[in-house]
């Protein structure tokens, strides 16, 4: 198959806000004033950065309760995990399963696929790029489903409010679990993509 | 040498193309790593400007009329957007009422703000004043604006209320349904198109 050049070796660099094609010795588009790099700036240990942090707060996002539920007088504290266990046993598996997804699976996920990402980078690997390539383009894509438990917190804690009968409140936990969130978005934004493909050619950085 | 903006760039492989005219519903892709280039327009700019206005009505019924009510033993109660925002808001966790009210408020109606004002001057064959830095600012608001979430947030809830009180939903869940839909379709990464069908000048 007949592949198309790189920009770099053009000397052409994309700007990200306008996708104007730049000369790569500028370093501001000349069309829209932003900043353009020839690869997002110290992609590899920004990206580390976020996510070894966004795993460290994913402990107590986990141990830590996010919801308090007081039903006449009988308070009670919700994990994310004993939220789903919850559902599960009461039948709707469905719900359960959704939750275990946004808040489980989904930052799981983020967390291995983004460390196979860096790791074969870093190693310059040549192996499956194309696939590499779609793989980071998915945890951008699925990343703030887990905003979920989030935002269900905050709706239920608002309505659930009957003083004498019942009420629901948030608690620490959803704190660590939000931060989680956005450090793993932060941590897909700072990572470049076009890095993986940097082991076909060897004079960029 | 052809002209810069006749050049497309693959923003996940760096691949360099020279642009095609796209037809309605057609789609570019990178033969290197399979990422979109580029869509072909499904709307043009009058379009726009009206889904645009559309979307601003939108959003005020969205955050003014409710989206849970639910009763219990006699009592009720009802939750818009806002207050649920505000119920994160507790002592040490207020800083998730923070993210929670950007993701489904603040970057939305921001959003919204800056398409019209970009798109009104657009539609008038103008560029707006600020334009630069109105485009800039829809760039990376894209990815906090998470309305879809908070549509699933909303049905999960009303599931969730629904073994324990009796739930309706309410007329602000309807019009962040359409909303969703509405902000998907006028504010995605075709915008950029607006850098070259105004031809802004290159310095
Ligand atoms: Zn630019
Ligand atoms: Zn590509």
């Amino acid at each position: 198959m007949n592949l198309p050049p790189y920009a770099s070796e053009l000397q052409l660099c994309l700007c990200h806000t306008c996708g104007y094609a730049c000369p790569v010795d500028a370093h501001r588009c000349p069309r829209c004033d932003s900043m353009i790099h020839r690869r997002k700036p110290d992609s590899i240990s920004r990206t580390w950065a976020f996510l070894v942090a966004s795993l460290i707060f994913y402990i107590p996002a986990n141990l830590l309760p996010v919801m308090f539920t007081d039903i006449l007088g009988h308070g009670s504290e919700n994990t994310i995990m004993s939220g789903v266990l919850e559902f599960w046993e009461a039948g709707s598996w469905d719900i359960a399963l959704v939750i275990f997804i946004a808040s489980v699976v989904v930052p799981c996920m983020k967390f291995s696929l983004l460390a196979l990402l860096l790791i074969t980078c870093q190693r310059r690997s040549r192996w499956a790029m194309r696939e590499r390539s779609r793989l980071f383009r998915f945890v951008e894509l699925v990343g703030y489903w887990s905003m979920l438990d989030v935002l269900v917190v905050a709706l239920v804690a608002a309505l659930v409010q009957f003083r004498a009968l019942s009420t629901i409140e948030p608690r620490l936990g959803i704190l660590f679990f939000g931060l989680v969130v956005v450090l793993t978005m932060f941590a897909a934004m700072s990572f470049d993509p076009r890095l993986i493909w940097d082991a076909e050619v060897d004079d960029v950085r | 040498m052809a002209v810069h903006s006749d050049l497309i760039i693959c923003e996940h492989c760096d691949s360099l193309y020279q642009r095609l005219p796209l037809k309605r519903g057609d789609v570019a892709r990178c033969v290197r790593c399979g990422a979109v280039l580029e869509r072909g327009q499904r709307f043009n700019l009058e379009q726009l400007l009206a889904l645009t206005i559309a979307a601003g009505i939108l959003f005020i019924f969205a955050n003014v009329f409710p989206v849970i009510h639910i009763s219990m033993q006699g009592l009720s109660n009802e939750a818009t957007l806002w207050q649920s925002v505000d119920a994160l808001a507790q002592g040490r966790i207020t800083l998730i009422a923070l993210v929670a009210g950007l993701a489904i408020i603040f970057a939305p109606m921001l959003q919204i703000a800056l398409l019209s004002w970009v798109l009104a001057y657009a539609y008038a064959g103008r560029i707006a004043p600020g334009f630069k830095l109105c485009m800039r600012s829809l760039e990376q608001l894209r990815p906090w604006s998470m309305l879809e979430v908070c549509l699933l947030g909303i049905l999960v809830s009303i599931i969730k209320l629904a073994g324990m009180v009796k739930v309706v939903p309410g007329v602000g869940l309807w019009a962040i349904a359409m909303l969703t839909v509405l902000i998907i379709l006028i504010a995605g990464k075709g915008i950029q198109r607006l850098w070259d069908e105004l031809g802004v000048p290159v310095e």
